[in-house]
């Protein structure tokens, strides 16, 4: 092995290396199992530690509003949707860059997608699940949460199909079952790495019923190769389907400001881009505190700001066409809905949002700014903030300056909407600092696929070179 | 050696790269044997046209549960809201159609993912925690860095006559396991 071919070389795109560091395959092995077989460190205590007492925050403030109601929280008429549906919206849309990357990546062929896929499958997951407690938690009588699905009841009563409320829960509930078949589907192969490198009996044991057995032959390949390639081609239009779902629930209202067709795009459009951004936010973290740099490049950083560019335009893009539309339709309802965002009580939330999502992307432009760790990093934290303020300002300020200005009001969070949103913060760490402990971040399988000496034509070519 | 020839034996055999494996399995296919497969950490691009293997059905299995799901989707919704619980919603019509659409693709979907990895691990016999090809040692490594060829042979005069055209294309560290 001469010093000058000292990274491997993409095969789609020669001149720009997808891992870097000269890997083979024992050593990609050895670093990304390394991970979770090392001894754990004293930060990782650290940070659970803090973690889980914010899921203990979450956890309490639903205790406590099981025990005493919804009056603990900021709504009331005519602001009946607050944090609880913003925060739905908000965790959902992070769980649609997992998603993306995993499936619809696959589908181009972005090779570079193999570094980053398995953590954003992961986040996908643990972001639904804090999703899917919101709305649970919202009906108030949480016992009765089950009416959503259709259970035949002594009752004798059904849910109401033509709802999007409804959608939104098979809707939903289908894109966790499904992103977790994908991820654990995944997960095989890298389990049974785990299982064969195993040291001790439980380890072993425990590794070897989640690897099912697997012995790695093309026969068994055959099948599973076949099995990713469908459930990416389901995920790819499910995950489109589940944004516009969720964004059904405010267009098919009447309410001024949502009643606008352009809400499925633009919402998919935004959780890609608060999806990518969540991304970047752990990657950076992750390939930091494990060493990854070698898997997770700036190249890999790079092109996720470029796709975090054009969502991030496409979401300004969308700001742009309400305001327009608002204006054009003659409707004044509408156009008044949109003044008031931009100009009413509600300004700072609205600027915010414009500042974040729209004005900093902008920065993406300028390769300094996309091979800059510290600002890549500052960067998606202020696009999360710009997209959780997005949720606020649709949810919010449409409802708050209704048909009837006797109705009006100022809505703001309490203390306990604050503390179950902040929870939920704790509760999606402490599942994604247990898989970091106890699954393989990278997928090894994957990575190892992408490896210039994984083409079975490779020797000759390298022959050929001289 | 086995004593009866009612249990099957397997030759392992190692190849150092995936070019080498993919190349061994060429051979494998051309002198007309059947029952083996090549094991690697990774599928290795080609390798069925290699071995001469046939596109998998899994496709067929994961289209048609999301056609049931998906026609169980309509079913649901024209039962709970025509037969079981019709409620008059805007003097729309009880079986809505067009708003059955996102239930039923869900369905669908959830159907079909099912199907994928449910009907993958049927197709390859999984879980199987216990093999004969799990008593060698050294096969460890074909999750990490090692490519192998494992071949069924029915009885020793097979087994040894498999021994041998696996070394002479290039195995080495050949082992004989059974169960």
């Amino acid at each position: 092995m001469n010093t000058t071919a000292k990274d491997t070389k993409s095969l789609d795109n020669p001149g720009t290396p997808l891992i870097t560091g000269n890997q083979s395959f024992h050593s990609v092995t050895e670093k990304i199992s390394g991970i979770v077989e090392a001894k754990v460190s004293p930060y990782w205590y650290l940070a659970i530690t803090i973690s889980s007492l914010l899921a203990l925050v979450f956890f309490g403030s639903i205790g406590y509003l099981v025990w005493e109601g919804i009056g603990i929280w900021g709504v009331n008429v005519p602001v009946g949707w607050g944090f609880a549906i913003i925060n739905f919206v908000f965790w959902v849309g992070i769980g649609h860059a997992g998603t993306l990357i995993s499936a619809i990546l696959f589908l181009m062929r972005q090779r570079w997608r193999t570094s980053i896929n398995r953590f954003a499958e992961a986040m996908t997951l643990f972001a639904i699940t804090c999703a899917l407690i919101f709305p649970g938690i919202h009906v108030g009588r949480i016992w009765a949460a089950y009416w959503m699905f259709p259970v035949p009841n002594q009752m004798g009563m059904w849910p109401n199909f033509r709802s999007p409320l409804l959608w939104d829960v098979f809707a939903v509930s289908t894109y966790f079952t499904a992103s977790l078949l994908f991820w654990y589907t995944g997960l095989i192969p890298d389990f049974a790495t785990l299982r064969d490198r195993a040291k001790t009996k439980w380890k072993r044991l425990i590794m070897g019923i989640l690897a099912l057995g697997w012995r790695g032959g093309n026969r068994q390949w055959k099948h599973y190769e076949l099995a990713y390639l469908i459930l990416a081609g389901i995920s790819t239009p499910l995950v489109l389907s589940v944004h516009s779902v969720v964004s059904t629930d405010f267009a098919v209202s009447l309410v001024p400001g949502w009643h606008t067709t352009i809400f499925p795009p633009y919402f998919v459009a935004g959780a890609i881009f608060s999806g990518f951004a969540m991304v970047m936010t752990l990657g950076i973290l992750a390939r930091k505190i494990f060493g990854l740099e070698d898997f997770i490049t700036v190249n890999h950083l790079d092109k996720m700001s470029k796709i975090m560019l054009v969502t991030g335009m496409m979401v300004g893009y969308a700001y742009m066409m309400e305001f327009f539309i608002a204006w054009y339709s003659g409707n004044e309802y509408e156009l008044f809905t949109f003044l008031n965002r931009a100009f009413g009580p509600y300004a700072w939330a609205y600027w915010t949002m414009i500042t974040c999502n729209v004005l900093v992307p902008q920065l993406f432009w300028f390769k300094k700014v996309r091979n800059s760790i510290g600002a890549l990093f500052v960067i998606s934290i202020l696009i999360n903030i710009g997209m959780w303020f997005e949720r606020f300002v649709i949810v919010v300020t449409s409802l708050s300056r209704d048909f009837l200005p006797a109705n009006w009001d100022y809505y703001s969070p309490t203390f306990w909407d604050i503390a179950t949103f902040v929870g939920s913060f704790g509760l999606f760490l402490t599942l994604f600092l247990l898989f970091v402990r106890f699954v393989p971040i990278i997928s090894m399988a994957e990575v190892k696929g992408v490896l210039p000496q994984a083409d079975p034509h490779h020797t000759a070519k390298e022959q050929a070179k001289g | 050696m086995a004593d009866s020839n009612t249990k099957e034996l397997y030759i392992l055999a190692e190849f150092e790269s995936a070019a080498a494996l993919y190349h061994a399995a060429e051979k494998m296919r051309d002198a007309g044997c059947r029952h083996f497969d090549c094991h690697s950490p990774f599928p290795i691009h080609g390798m069925d046209a290699a071995m001469g293997l046939e596109r998998s059905p899994l496709g067929w299995i994961a289209g048609l549960c999301a056609t049931f799901g998906a026609l169980g989707g309509v079913a649901l919704q024209w039962y709970a809201s025509t037969i079981a619980y019709p409620l008059v919603i805007s003097g729309k019509p009880f079986f809505s159609f067009q708003a059955y659409l996102p239930v039923t693709f869900a369905l669908g979907v959830l159907m079909a993912a099912g199907a994928s990895l449910f009907g993958m691990l049927g197709l390859n016999r999984l879980p199987q925690f216990h093999h004969p090809l799990f008593n060698s040692e050294r096969f460890k490594r074909v999750t990490d860095d090692g490519f192998f060829i494992s071949a069924i042979a029915v009885n020793n005069a097979e087994g040894d006559k498999l021994q041998k055209f696996l070394e002479s294309i290039g195995g080495s560290n050949i082992e004989v396991l059974k169960d």
